[in-house]
């Protein structure tokens, strides 16, 4: 089998183990969350003071609450193999529709908010790197400290104020007219420090190597040292950890979604564990599980494109 | 707009990636757009969940409406009339309305709408006990089994918004708000954004603002920054810091009003300590209310006297205010046989007087309210456990009767009318967001003789009973009133608060150049 094509069917397998044990694990930790799932349902439905008895009661009927576990979580295993999501049991929205609706907000904030973090850290990281100690490696560090130090929230509200309020550049919420700029700059320059200290320490590594110094000693100049030699085999290291990042990004910064207004997963997961909307849960675990894989997978491929070196028992053979 | 900023914008925009930004649509700030802003999401379509931005927007609309003064008015029906018993009830529907799809409103479109309302748990129209509906001619009779006076203010509560036939799907979920009001759907975002577009020949009088957008937002401070930074031209909903924020800055206003809306403390008084009305009593004595408003909204004057707010004026029997007597309640306590042991707190038989007060973060000030009142309640010996959860854990621990006290916000005119509410509050054995293991004869005899159609100074007779004894006995103890807020931009003209929240009376508005 070519590597590719093992990375490809280990990653496939992998998913559909994970899908199938993550589904099953939501439907049992939200039927054992304390408080009765018929109120929270119709707190979720009706409005938090509107809830009585007498709803609950009729919630409880239209769902079918009172039947065994095992039947409700077979009827979603049936369903979810004829690729029927469901109806959320809070909205009516079929889930489906639903899920898609954030997942698509979420990606492109995770996506420009990497894309941020990728620019503003990186460029600092190769920077610092240059002279270790000196000036610019000075502000680095000072630069991972601050924003690493200042809450995303607090960053939101600052950028807010002085981007949006103050300067009138970029709407403070909502999805149109440059919305996501600032939720993506909250979280792209949160994200920024870590990324600049990765790059850093990657860089120097990388340029007291021996394949540096011959590239030196060739003669090649030395842009082409660090386009060629340096950033690739830095990007080795800096790579995983992005995808670790943007995993992080896609499960939902709760805190930052709410602030801007933006309407994404992390949004609709804490929602759906607050009124016990299963159906919602469920798939919105299920699409982060594989979203996961996912990245897993692109990574896997982005080193092995990065670094064709034979390792693992390749080398041994 | 001068070009400046279009140019700082473009700089800005271009060193933070603008190729991902193309994807948002383009939603420019019009100036003939109304732009609102509020804390609540849009969670469905259904209208007994969310049905209320659909009638305050003026999209949907209901038989009855009520004025800003909370009198009710001809919405879709025109008059209104009851048998003697006050148990068929009939309403005449306006000529010549017309869906938002064009098609005539018929009086069986509006039976139809009515019957699923009066089977859906979450309506008030519900509880009133409808027998029958049915068309007659160009009205709509309602018969019921009990007699009920209500019936027209309940048919002012938005979910019975009258929706056309084309408005659900198959299985006969709403797919689509399609109503007959001044304005239509534009475009619904859940759970988000709504907006709406002026409807062209309408059968009344045609409303100044053309476009209107709804944008919900969740925390207090993004909302805080768009009234103050003019990006919403109506805010709702501001804590104490964003009030101040706004207030000092030009171009935006407050504007307020006192909501029939009560923070309070829900007692089980078949709890073996709260069952002693004394006890009771001494809680609510223990309570510095004007410092506890002061302190945590910042409002001395919304410190609650009595259940119902002043300004249901039917309902006001000028009583003896509740008061701050701390020395009173440690007394009450004592004279109930609650001593004070060596640690500070009172004690009975042995056991020190430890009450759970559960409440919840929907509205953000009560977890706040409730520390103030274990506070307060530490200085006369009784130990207070303040437990946040979920809302719904109220009717749920009513239900199994595990519930001590619960600190909620409750409203006391759902619909125009607060009897309903009132009546459901004092409901004979108790009820989930009313009265718990508590009863009074006087009460459930005023309730019923109000419920069945009493009038004139009878009827005032009866409600100061209920109110009376609410006050004396203290089966649930008020803590604040609520007032609601708006930040309002200069650019809007005529902005009206309507404190029941019928509608925003954006018919009413005019927007400056």
């Amino acid at each position: 089998m070519s590597r590719l094509g093992g990375v490809v069917a280990r990653r496939a397998a992998q998913a559909l183990a994970v899908a199938i044990g993550v589904s099953a694990l939501c439907f049992v930790i939200t039927q054992r969350l304390p408080g009765g799932i018929a109120y929270r349902i119709a707190a979720g439905r009706y409005g938090y003071d509107m809830v009585d008895a007498d709803a609950a009661a009729s919630v409880r009927d239209e769902l079918g609450l009172d039947r065994p576990l095992w039947q409700q979580l077979g009827e979603w295993v049936v369903d979810l193999l004829q690729l029927d999501l469901g109806r959320s049991l809070v909205t009516s929205q079929p889930v489906m529709t639903e899920v898609s609706h954030y997942l698509a907000a979420t990606l492109q904030l995770a996506l420009l908010s990497i894309v941020i973090a990728v620019i503003a850290g990186a460029g600092i990281g190769v920077v610092a790197a240059r002279r270790p100690g000196g000036f610019a490696d000075r502000f680095s560090s000072l630069w991972v400290a601050g924003v690493r130090a200042v809450p995303p929230f607090l960053l939101g509200l600052l950028l807010m104020i002085v981007l949006s309020a103050q300067l009138g550049l970029f709407p403070a919420v909502g999805h149109g007219d440059g919305g996501i700029v600032l939720p993506a700059l909250t979280l792209g320059l949160s994200l920024s420090g870590l990324v600049a200290r990765v790059t850093r320490d990657a860089v120097i590594e990388v340029r007291g190597s021996a394949y540096v110094e011959f590239a030196q000693t060739k003669g090649l100049p030395e842009r082409w040292v660090l386009v060629r030699h340096v950033l690739r085999n830095a990007a080795v290291s800096l790579v995983p950890y992005l995808g670790v990042q943007f995993v992080v990004l896609i499960e939902g910064v709760v805190v930052v979604e709410s602030l801007f207004a933006w309407d994404g997963l992390g949004h609709s997961l804490v929602h759906a564990v607050f009124w016990r909307d299963i159906p919602v849960l469920q798939a919105s675990a299920l699409v982060l599980a594989l979203l996961i894989v996912l990245v897993n997978t692109l990574v896997d491929l982005a080193v092995l494109g990065l670094d064709p070196r034979p390792r693992g028992r390749a080398v041994a053979a | 707009m001068n070009n400046r900023p279009h140019l700082r914008r473009a700089a800005a925009l271009a060193a933070v990636a603008l190729a991902v930004t193309a994807c948002g649509s383009s939603q420019s700030a019009d100036s003939d757009t109304l732009r609102i802003a509020g804390p609540f999401e849009i969670h469905s379509l259904e209208p007994s969940s969310d049905g209320y931005f659909f009638t305050r927007l003026h999209v949907t609309e209901t038989l009855v409406t009520a004025d800003v003064e909370g009198n009710l008015v001809p919405g879709l029906a025109t008059t209104w009339s009851a048998d003697e018993a006050n148990k068929v009830w009939t309403f005449e529907l306006a000529d010549g309305v017309e869906f938002h799809d064009g098609k005539p409103m018929t009086p069986e479109n509006v039976v139809a709408v009515l019957e699923k309302m009066a089977a859906d748990a979450a309506s008030p129209l519900a509880d009133v006990g409808v027998e029958t509906i049915r068309a007659d001619g160009t009205s709509v009779v309602i018969e019921l089994s009990e007699p009920n006076v209500s019936v027209p203010a309940t048919l002012s509560h938005y979910s019975t918004g009258i929706l056309a036939p084309s408005s659900y799907d198959a299985e006969g979920k709403v797919e689509k708000i399609v109503g007959t009001g001044p304005y239509e759907v534009a475009k619904v975002s859940l759970p988000s954004r709504i907006e709406t577009v002026r409807v062209a020949d309408w059968r009344g009088k045609e409303p100044e603002v053309e476009k209107v957008s709804f944008q919900a937002v969740g925390r207090a401070e993004s909302r805080a920054v768009m009234a103050t930074g003019g990006q919403a031209d109506v805010v709702f909903g501001l804590e104490p810091a964003g009030r101040e924020r706004v207030e000092s800055t030009d171009g935006v206003d407050m504007e307020s009003a006192l909501q029939p809306r009560t923070i309070l403390m829900k007692m089980n008084a078949a709890d073996p300590a709260l069952k002693d009305v004394r006890v009771r009593q001494a809680i609510s004595m223990a309570l510095d209310r004007e410092s506890i408003a002061e302190a945590v909204l910042r409002e001395k004057d919304i410190a609650a006297t009595q259940l119902l707010t002043p300004t249901l004026a039917d309902w006001d029997a000028e009583l003896e205010p509740l008061t701050y007597d701390a020395e009173k309640a440690k007394a009450l306590l004592a004279e109930a046989g609650w001593k004070t042991g060596a640690d500070g707190t009172v004690a009975k038989d042995g056991r020190p007087l430890t009450l759970e007060l559960l409440t919840y973060p929907d509205r953000p000030e009560l977890p706040a309210l409730a520390t103030a009142i274990q506070a307060e309640l530490k200085k006369v010996g009784v130990k207070v456990d303040v437990e946040v959860t979920n809302s719904s854990e109220v009717p749920a621990k009513h239900g199994d009767g595990s519930l001590q006290m619960a600190l909620v916000a409750k409203s006391f005119a759902l619909i125009s009318d607060p009897l309903p509410t009132v009546a459901d509050t004092f409901a004979k054995g108790g009820s989930d967001w009313g009265t718990m293991g508590w009863s009074d004869p006087a009460v459930d005899k005023a309730v019923a003789a109000l419920m069945a159609g009493a009038e004139g100074e009878e009827a005032a007779e009866h409600r100061r009973t209920i109110v009376t004894s609410a006050q004396e006995q203290l089966p649930l103890v008020p803590v604040s009133w609520y007032r609601m807020n708006a930040a309002v931009s200069d650019r809007v003209e005529g902005f009206q608060i309507d404190a029941l929240e019928t509608s925003w009376r954006i018919t009413d508005i005019e927007l400056a150049e």
